[in-house]
């Protein structure tokens, strides 16, 4: 499943655009940025509820599909900017990371 | 790569968490353009990260200096901090010393030295109290 289509079958808002054609090859949920730093793998959906600016530089660093922000939490305005800049994806919903990852495994699962 | 040399030097200001990356972001760009394994390029990353991120955090500001041979990345992290009194300690996974901002942040995991040992092949800190850190890290290519 790529990243466009998580969007369009979970209707998540994107905060900001990378590339949505990117396949999705799993998830990692976590608010820690070290332990996400050294967990997040290359094509995952990384969860979290942080939103401020070193999501980004966690995201750039590490190539996950995209940044998911759950609980209704969104990015802060200099973390849009950010991302922006480093083509990072963030999408927000308001489900908690647990629906969230199992609407992901399902539909992951289903493809 | 033959055996040149590259020498990069990053400033690092105290305290702003919004330029945390910045080097590690251009260190990774770098490597990818010298042809670097993404194992490697993700392991220098990291390491870059979180001494970036410990020198805004606890050093106060400083800079790194980056060093690529064809056979190692070596990057020494140099504040004026307050120095680590207990260095084993601070080796240890979980503790931290990070103020409540950095931890809101998502940071003061106690993992950044842990990180940089675990993402680095040899990694030695000189510090002392009241007058500042030096933490040198080398990645080997081969």
């Amino acid at each position: 499943m790529t990243v466009q289509e998580f969007i369009e079958k979970n209707n998540l808002e994107i905060i900001s655009q990378g590339d949505l054609g990117q396949e999705i090859t799993g998830c990692y949920i976590g608010d820690l940025l070290s332990l996400a730093m050294s967990r997040v793998e290359a094509g995952q959906v990384w969860m979290t509820v942080q939103g401020n600016v070193n999501i980004a530089a966690v995201a750039a660093l590490t190539d996950p599909s995209c940044i998911l922000l759950v609980e209704g939490r969104t990015a802060d305005a200099t973390a849009v900017q950010k991302a922006r800049e480093q083509e990072v994806t963030v999408l927000k919903t308001d489900l908690p990371a647990y629906e969230a990852a199992c609407l992901l495994f399902e539909q992951n699962q289903c493809k | 790569m033959a055996e040149q040399t590259i020498s990069l030097q990053y400033p690092i200001d105290g305290n702003n968490f919004t330029i945390a990356g910045q080097a590690s972001s251009n260190i990774k760009k770098v490597l990818k353009q010298l042809g670097i394994a993404p194992e490697i390029i993700r392991k220098a990353a990291i390491s870059m990260y979180e001494g970036e991120i410990n020198t805004i955090i606890h050093g106060k500001g400083g800079e790194a200096d980056v060093t690529i041979t064809s056979d190692t990345i070596t990057i020494v992290f140099r504040d004026k901090g307050p120095g680590i009194p207990d260095i084993a300690k601070a080796m240890q996974a979980g503790f931290s010393t990070a103020t409540d901002e950095a931890r809101e942040l998502g940071f003061g995991a106690g993992m950044g030295l842990p990180n940089m040992k675990k993402y680095s092949d040899e990694l030695s800190i000189e510090s002392e109290v009241g007058h500042g850190t030096t933490v040198t890290l080398v990645i080997r290519l081969r």
